[in-house]
């Protein structure tokens, strides 16, 4: 089979090509020499299935990043027949090292000038014929966003693969580079032979925005403003969505499930109404407003905001031992945590990105949104509820902050901050649904795998051994929680929502499936019983404990092998746990000793 | 010819042109892989508040830095090239 990989610098438009090559047949894969996942995808171009595989993004061959690093890795140990090298049309005159690098290596390459569309609204103009002569390898314009272009990249691409033959990895990559010097000088000739530049560049819109976004004083009350109507607006158009989720929920329960299952035994039907149904049609009924708070989320990357809430925010978090990119991470831990994780890979220094993973799991992911919306809902007047909400991402930011300020004596670094600011960008429509059709794809994987495991084991639990009132003392789950009922109890929660925070040490998305089948109810019913079993200064207790004590199960796993330190993981847990048993304490006895 | 100073004394609005890069091989490479090379013209745009990052534009590349890291980019007014003074 034939191999083709994907390489520039990040930002350049590499996945939105590879989105539109692959479609969406995508799978995370481990190739040799490389410890991380890449993304890989077999497509058909010509007669043959070529094995495509995205590389992280890099600045230079040369470059110390674990991305750079990566790369590197993979070029000495996997064969390859063709690199695709993509760049960002409005940067070649200094993007333009990248392909010349490869040039060097004598790896068979081809050069796709991408957001050609940029491009030309600027007024540059590229002679890519020119450029390919003197380069010595085919060049082409294209827009992998819009399109334009892009069947005759894919055209010079399978051409280029019919005649191809595999290049083994290459041995001493970094040995075979020349140096800088020549590649100065040949860079210039080819940027002046075959580029144009306009000669007077308009005040663009980014430029004109900026100024205001950017603003000294204004910029960082804007963007907080801006967050917090986005999360008005997920609630808006979520909470009807997930009525809608409910109801056709519950009209498939008493009109499918219940007359099929009408003559089987008490046990199964238990199990499966009770258990797998109402735990994962909980779960589900969230689906709507985490797949719209991803487009959101989304949006917000694409339109380059985030960059700038780097440049607005570096200020403080330099004094917390981080930077700008940190925050940015942080806000992407919103969404989920994990590749909050992974993108701290474009950091160069270990103790900012041990310190920055460090706090990342304090980042209230949208998982542990669900269980706080479903708890608030419950028990806080409709009134009070986004206060509470609130609350807790205040709170997610101060562990976050308090973590830094403590470790940062232990992970000091001198990593110079420089990002680059993009043009502000729109998606498009199609972007956002592929963007949100992936989201409830990955609700649809975990659900048909660990949350309904997990609601299948918190059912067995409450259930068995046979015979004994349901989610009772006796049962397996009351005798578990009582194990922990020293260590919880002072926090205020009870033994059947320590099942719950057991099981939410894998997921929290089991959280409320697992409530639903200990209370075996779900919709109104769950949230009144819910209301009847704790106050609210329990239940505020327990999502302190939700928020801090530690994200997931993927999460660990993600610390673990970013870090390649199991002590650095389990460290960060127990340092969470602590924080959390901690924090619940202070708030719980606190309040009750204040008469609440 | 003029001396050469820190691109962090520029002003927002001002112009240099890039002379010498004061840092380790390692950021060298990522400087001059996004586009801070010497010989080139570079603006200072803009300047976050509370001694944070700077706004520079390089071509058509708008890149943010610290003004600490600022300090050890040696810039010339336009036509001169000199060395920095420190
Ligand atoms: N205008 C324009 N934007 C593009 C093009 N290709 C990608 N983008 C946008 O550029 C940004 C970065 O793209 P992405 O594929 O995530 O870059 P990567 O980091 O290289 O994988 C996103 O906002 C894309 O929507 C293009 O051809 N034209």
């Amino acid at each position: 089979m034939k191999r083709m990989a994907l390489v520039g610098m990040p930002n350049t438009g590499k996945s939105t090509f590879f989105n539109r090559l692959t479609g969406a047949g995508a799978r995370v894969g481990n190739w040799p020499g490389v410890t991380v996942d890449l993304l890989g995808a077999k497509i058909l171009l010509g007669g043959h299935m070529v094995e495509l595989v995205d590389l992280p993004g890099l600045y230079d061959l040369h470059g110390f990043t674990e991305d750079e690093r990566v790369v590197r890795h993979f070029l000495e140990n996997n064969p390859v027949d063709l690199v695709a090298i993509i760049l960002n049309a409005s940067q070649i005159d200094h993007q333009i090292a990248i392909a010349l690098q490869f040039k060097q290596l004598g790896i068979p390459a081809i050069l796709l000038l991408n957001m050609s569309d940029e491009a030309e609204k600027l007024g540059i103009r590229i002679d890519t014929r020119r450029m390919s002569e003197t380069l010595g390898m085919p060049v082409m314009a294209l827009s992998a966003k819009f399109g334009k272009g892009f069947s005759e990249a894919r055209q010079a691409i399978t051409g280029m693969l019919e005649i191809s033959e595999q290049r083994p990895g290459l041995e001493d990559l970094k040995g075979k580079l020349a140096q800088d010097d020549q590649m100065e000088t040949q860079m210039r000739t080819i940027i002046s032979q075959s580029v144009q530049y306009p000669r007077m560049l308009a005040e663009s819109f980014t430029a004109r925005l900026d100024r205001l976004l950017l603003h000294p004083w204004l910029g960082l009350p804007i963007f907080f403003g801006v967050m917090y109507l986005l999360f008005q607006g997920i609630f808006l158009l979520g909470a009807p969505l997930q009525d809608a989720v409910e109801w056709l929920l519950g009209m498939i329960d008493q009109n499918v499930l219940e007359p099929f299952l009408a003559t089987s035994p008490g046990w199964l039907h238990g199990l499966v109404v009770d258990g797998i149904y109402n735990g994962v049609g909980t779960v589900a009924s969230f689906v709507p407003i985490i797949v719209l708070f991803f487009l959101f989320m989304a949006v917000i990357e694409d339109t380059g905001y985030l960059s700038r809430a780097a440049f607005l925010m570096d200020a403080l978090m330099s004094r917390l031992g981080l930077d700008g990119r940190s925050f940015v991470m942080l806000l992407m831990g919103f969404g989920c945590n994990v590749p909050a994780l992974m993108g701290t890979r474009v950091m160069r220094s270990r103790a900012l990105r041990l310190l920055t993973m460090m706090v990342i799991p304090f980042s209230l992911c949208s998982a542990r949104l669900q269980v706080f919306i479903f708890i608030t809902a419950a028990l806080f007047p409709p009134k009070h509820a986004p206060l509470v909400l609130f609350s807790l991402y205040l709170m997610s930011f101060a562990t976050a902050i308090l973590t830094a300020l403590l470790f940062k004596r232990k992970f000091t670094s001198i990593e110079p901050f420089v990002l680059e600011l993009p043009p502000y960008r729109l998606p498009t429509l199609m972007q956002l649904w592929l963007r949100g059709w992936q989201e409830v794809m990955h609700f649809l994987r975990r659900a048909s795998t660990f949350i309904v495991i997990g609601v299948v084991l918190v059912w067995a639990l409450t259930h068995l051994p046979p015979g004994i009132p349901e989610a009772s003392a006796q049962s397996f789950a009351g005798i578990l929680g009582n194990w922990f009922a020293p260590v919880l109890a002072p926090l205020g929660i009870d033994t059947q929502m320590t099942i719950a925070l057991l099981f939410g040490f894998v997921a929290k998305e089991i959280v409320v499936g697992a409530l639903a089948v200990i209370h075996g109810m779900e919709g109104n019913a769950l949230t009144q019983q819910i209301a009847i079993s704790m106050d609210w200064v329990q239940a505020y207790s327990f999502m302190l404990f939700t928020l801090i004590y530690t994200p997931c199960l993927s999460t660990i796993a993600t610390l673990r092998s970013e870090s390649r330190s199991n002590l650095y993981a389990w460290g960060t847990v127990a340092w969470s746990l602590g924080l959390a048993w901690g924090v619940s304490f202070v708030f719980y006895q606190g309040a009750r000793a204040l008469g609440y | 010819m003029s001396q050469s100073i820190p691109l962090a004394e520029l002003k927002p609005g001002q112009n240099g042109i890039i002379a010498r890069l004061k840092v380790d091989e390692a950021l060298y490479q990522r400087l001059t892989a996004m586009g801070l090379r010497i010989g080139r013209p570079i603006r200072v745009i803009r300047r976050a508040a509370l001694s944070g990052p700077i706004q520079v534009r390089v071509g058509l590349t708008d890149l943010i830095l610290r003004r600490a890291d600022a300090l050890n980019i040696c810039i010339t007014p336009p036509p001169n090239n000199t060395d920095c003074y420190t």
